[in-house]
């Protein structure tokens, strides 16, 4: 009897795995010639958004190449995998870009999944570059000489904002919010670590809201009750509009500063006219970029919405990329040299990589939303 | 006392919304003991097809009133009959199977239509049109209540009343007291059980979809998401009150709403689920039939 | 419908089918028109029609509900009537198998022939088959475990990952803080998995039904929050990294090496774990187990102490996540809160219900189901999780049990048995 059992056991096992090397079989006959790029992100799930619009970033770059006859002579072919933002998920698609022969990855998108999938792409000499992982140990750990990314690191933004924030704001009391997400939480840590040890100002209350909570009143009331003179929002636009939608209902004119998630058009559209005046840093000079334009008016005619959020960085990462590619070769030494040594006119402005990884060309500027649209302010 | 008030009245908003999900949860949990994963799923169709029409409306001209009555009939009638196909689909067949596999099959239906409006609509926020229209004796309390918050609350005590009367007094409710007692004495007694699970079904998506209409006019934005954290949510309060019970889940959704706002205001708004699902255990531990639940007396 | 429901088919019954898919096709088309035909985009203000998706509503579900319908009925039928063609013929065949794995010659060599495949695989599949495949027996060590809670011990628990994520906190943790080595970090992460699940264990001892099942997930998300917001202790959402990889004492291995070692392991602890749930189910305390699984009160009659059987279950079910997490923590190198979502607790109970609750063969299929479908989806792009979904709800109302259904192990009564059972009268024997 019980030799039966484990015989079926061991039966089920049998099939599983014979039905999987069989799929195994299958996928690994694929044609040679293309330059392989994969694209790795949240594609599904609750950070889908913001790992979409680089699937259409790189798919409408990728488009332009081969359009012109791709990267000296071969197409460019795209892998696109989804990550859900996931450590292990991502480790599994690393594992799984490596197997389809890839060159370099576009991606990730979260930071968290961009540590998981890093060493896996180290080992097999594949590059990694981001539009939108901004976790400061990135690059500067010096573990990862295969990252690079289009977007600046939390650090050197928090940084921006606080100096803003001191320096020309003169605010004394800040209220430092984040969407204890990885990226806003890490923004929101450093700007509270600066604020501390500059000293000038004092930080009142520091906490975390939820995304997709259906209410923010508490924590807006507990900042009007603690008398800021500012906010510092770590985290994106739908859960910024809708705080500073609250906190102008109850008629608090508390200054709201925040990053590069909230810094996108669709903030404005959402709270309407309470976000006029807020600030918000975010990659230098855009509105007159033509390659920026040229981008989103492409995604408009191909996909027909406005691009989503690190739209803009990720057709950097990819013109950075290909045109690395151009000039180097698919080797793995060919484009990281490439990527440093040469400067691209992308959508984030002229682009060249420094040996950490980070972009040299990409500043960051401080806009203010100024009768419905994002200024520059000088 | 102005803060504790802000506080209790934010509570009270938050209480009500979720009021508005539980109570579509709660009366499908008491009919057929289902979990029903996908009822978020449905307030969020409820919400897109109020945003769709709307949109249509707008600019066809109409005005801000009638817009927002039939956006909300509208997204009433199709989040029902969502509910009333999803029901035939999903959950009738594995009726009469352990209890578990209604559940997955909830499970596999709410990734389902999460997606089906993911690729059908689009994954980014989309700002919601202030439906709900400003009113002016709002403005004179001395504590601050928008509009949305008071048209919520009222929303929510009305569907509640309504609700109880309905299954209390009225033929239908009575046979859904009785197929939810025992399915199979009520189908003996004439009572067309089927019907009846499919009527708890459109009513309690009905009620998700307004619920779907007045919150997303509150919050300004929807996309595919909204539904799941709000699922489980309503689902925390409806067990919180008693699961199944309608009062129940309406006390349940304001312990649960004053517990988040009260924690968030005067300890950390980092903890705030904590502290909503600290005092779901800490009630549970001590009745643990929730707060208005029959306490569930098994004979031998 | 169900009157006509015979086993022979007819062909007025197509017929049938094709009026109602019709019907039903033009309720989809009303059903999905706001939202599949009309596309509001209200950051631009444009509405966009898109009348073309119409027809591959009506054409999709005509078809579909069709096949559904068909494929209904003849489950309704097989389920009333005698087995059709195919299902004898599966009896054969099943009875066959049963019949060849008695004798030891095949058995053996069947296992022989597992045994050579299951580890050629990561020599023959490829680092990304043999990283999903790792992943997979991942969940199958967390399937078993859940599955000595739910299939054997009957309680509905939604929050078994917070174990996982404390066992893959220990080792990182204990790693970081004093360096300790993987294979010192597997019994502490089982220890603290299992007591863990024990100290949530005893408040809730009074609660049955889907009120344990929310407790627990009110547990799950407690500890999920607090690994997020204690920084200073657990890194918050930045989370650990560079967490060592399990090693062979001295030897440095490159990625693929350790990728195919990892699978190694994974393969030992799915063995193991096979072993204890097999031992487990037919030892005194499975009887336990099942016993207060079927009736609660009849067992808590028969002198079971029913408050140190569930511990015992509970205790016995933490255990194995907090290994298979130390596991988890080694494997990708990176961990933070992101990974024990209540979506990864559903996910591990799919597994258990999905293959057929205290089934062992039951499990293992429906992890590897559920693990490895969405990877191989992933041609599917964007639809992948839509079709999961859909895959989900097919085989719940095709399968409700289950992929493979728990047999219990059967007594059978002789004819001679019986007819003495007859003449005393005892009708238990009798029915």
């Amino acid at each position: 009897m019980k030799s039966v059992r484990v015989f079926k056991i061991a039966l089920a096992l049998l099939v599983g795995a014979v039905i999987i090397l069989a799929f195994a079989a299958c996928q690994r006959e694929a044609e040679a010639q293309p330059v392989r790029i994969g694209v790795a992100g949240a594609h599904s799930g609750d950070l889908a958004s913001y790992g979409l619009p680089t699937v259409n970033a790189a798919e409408l770059v990728a488009e332009m190449y081969n359009e012109n006859g791709g990267i000296n002579g071969s197409r460019i072919q795209l892998f696109i995998e989804d990550d859900v933002c996931q450590p292990e998920v991502a480790a599994n698609t690393a594992a799984k870009l490596v197997g389809d022969g890839v060159v370099a990855v576009i991606g990730h998108i979260c930071s968290g999944a961009t540590f998981a999938a890093l060493g896996t792409y180290l080992d097999s000499d594949i590059l990694a570059i981001s539009p939108s992982a901004t976790a400061p140990d990135l690059t500067q750990s010096g573990d990862y000489p295969n990252f690079f990314r289009t977007i600046a690191s939390d650090d050197a933004q928090a940084q921006m904002q606080v100096s803003f924030a001191l320096d020309t704001l003169d605010v004394q009391r800040i209220a430092v919010l984040h969407d204890r997400g990885d990226y806003g939480r890490g923004l929101a840590e450093n700007a509270r670590d600066f604020i501390e040890a500059d000293g000038r100002a004092e930080v009142v209350v520091f906490d975390g809201v939820t995304p997709g909570a259906v209410d923010y009143s508490a924590i807006i009331a507990r900042i009007q009750q603690s008398n800021a003179d500012a906010i510092i929002y770590g985290g994106y636009h739908p859960e910024a509009s809708r705080i500073v939608g609250q906190m102008r209902d109850r008629g608090m004119d508390t200054l709201f500063i925040s990053g590069d998630g909230v810094k996108d058009d669709t903030f404005i559209q959402t709270a309407g006219p309470a976000s006029e005046g807020v600030y918000a840093t975010g990659p230098m000079d855009l509105s007159g970029n033509p390659v920026a334009v040229e981008a989103a008016q492409r995604h408009r005619d191909k996909y027909g919405e406005e691009p989503g959020p690190f739209f803009l960085e990720a057709y950097a990462a990819a013109l950075a990329l290909f045109n690395a590619i151009e000039i180097g070769g698919t080797t793995y030494e060919g484009i990281t040299n490439a990527l440093r040594n040469n400067t691209v006119d992308t959508s984030v402005g002229p682009v060249r990589f420094d040996a950490r990884g980070d972009a040299e060309g990409v500043g960051f500027a401080v806009y203010q939303v100024q009768n419905g649209e994002y200024v520059e302010l000088r | 006392m102005n803060y504790f008030l802000g506080l209790f009245v934010s509570g009270l908003t938050r209480g009500s919304i979720y009021a508005l999900l539980a109570l579509g949860y709660t009366m499908v949990y008491g009919i057929i003991e289902l979990i029903n994963f996908a009822h978020g799923e449905i307030y969020m169709i409820g919400a897109f097809t109020a945003l769709i029409l709307a949109s249509v409306l707008s600019i066809a001209g109409l005005d801000a009133i009638s817009i927002l009555v039939i956006a909300s009939l509208v997204a009433m009638i199709y989040s029902a009959a969502y509910g009333f196909t999803m029901e035939k689909i999903a959950y009738k067949p594995v009726r009469n199977s352990q209890r578990l596999s209604a559940l997955i099959s909830a499970i596999g239906m709410s990734l389902f239509l999460q997606n089906y409006v993911r690729l059908a609509q689009t994954s980014n926020f989309l700002p919601f049109p202030t439906l709900i229209p400003r009113l002016g004796f709002l403005q004179q309390l001395t504590f601050q209540v928008t509009s949305a918050q008071f048209v919520i609350f009222v929303t929510t005590t009305v569907v509640m009343i309504l609700l109880t009367l309905l299954i209390k007094f009225s033929r239908v409710g009575k046979s859904m007291r009785a197929a939810s007692q025992d399915k199979t004495m009520a189908m003996l007694l004439g009572v067309n059980v089927n019907r009846v699970i499919a009527l708890t079904f459109v009513i309690g998506s009905a009620t998700a979809a307004l619920g779907g209409v007045l919150i997303s006019s509150f919050t300004g934005q929807i996309n595919f998401y909204i539904g799941f954290m709000a699922g489980i949510k309503a689902f925390v309060a409806a067990v919180l009150g008693g699961i199944g019970s309608i009062p129940g889940a309406v006390l349940g959704s304001f312990v649960l709403g004053w517990t988040e706002s009260f924690g968030a205001g005067y300890i950390s708004s980092d903890y705030e689920d904590v502290f909503a699902f600290a005092i779901l255990v800490l009630i549970l531990i001590f009745k643990p039939s929730g707060l208005l639940g029959r306490p569930e007396n098994k004979k031998v | 419908m169900s009157s006509q429901a015979t086993t022979q088919p007819q062909p007025g019954r197509y017929l049938a089918y094709a009026w109602r898919s019709l019907l039903v096709s033009i309720w989809f088309a009303i059903l999905t028109f706001p939202i599949i035909v009309i596309r509001a985009n209200t950051i631009t203000g444009t509405i966009t029609w898109r009348w073309h998706n119409i027809g591959w509503i009506v054409g999709g579900t005509f078809v579909g509900s069709w096949i559904w319908r068909y494929f209904l009925e003849r489950k309704r039928a097989g389920a009333e009537a005698t087995m059709g063609p195919l299902r004898q013929r599966l009896a054969a065949a099943r009875a066959v198998v049963t019949q060849a794995a008695r004798r030891p010659a095949v058995a053996r060599g069947g296992i022989a022939a597992l045994l050579l495949l299951v580890v050629a695989f990561p020599f023959v599949g490829g680092m990304y088959q043999t990283n999903i495949m790792t992943t997979a027996l991942l969940y199958v060590v967390l399937g078993l475990g859940l599955n000595i809670i739910i299939g054997l011990g009957g309680m509905l628990h939604i929050g078994y990952i917070a174990f996982y994520a404390l066992g893959a906190y220990s080792y990182a943790l204990l790693n970081l803080h004093f360096g300790l080595n993987f294979w010192l970090a597997l019994p502490v992460g089982a220890l603290v998995g299992g007591l863990f699940s024990l100290a949530i264990g005893i408040p809730v001892l009074r609660l049955r039904g889907d009120y344990l099942a929310i407790v627990t997930l009110a547990f799950a998300e407690i500890t999920r929050l607090v690994l997020e917001n204690w920084s200073s202790l657990t890194f918050g959402t930045a989370g650990i990294r560079n967490i060592p990889r399990p090693a062979i004492a001295g030897i440095r291995l490159t990625l693929p090496q350790t990728t195919t070692f990892v699978y190694f392991i994974m393969i030992l602890m799915v063995v193991l774990t096979i072993f204890v749930v097999n031992r487990l189910e037919n030892s005194r305390i499975g009887r336990q187990f099942v016993a207060m699984k079927e009736d609660f009160i009849a067992c808590q009659a028969m002198g079971v102490n029913i408050a140190r059987t569930k511990l015992a279950a509970l205790g016995l079910g933490g255990m194995w996540a907090g290994l298979a997490g130390v596991v988890f923590a080694a494997r990708t190198t990176f961990i933070n809160p992101a990974s024990f979502t209540v979506w990864e607790s559903i996910i591990v109970l799919c597994t258990v219900v999905l293959g057929g609750m205290g089934s062992i063969p039951g499990v293992i299929t429906g992890a590897l189901v559920l693990i490895l479908v969405p990877e191989y989806l992933r041609a599917f792009a964007q639809f992948r999780m839509l079709l999961f979904g859909a895959v989900l709800v097919t085989m719940m109302v095709f399968r409700p049990g289950g992929l493979i259904q728990k047999r219990r192990r059967a007594y059978t009564i002789s004819a001679q048995e019986k007819q003495v059972a007859a003449e005393i009268g005892d009708p238990g024997i009798q029915g």
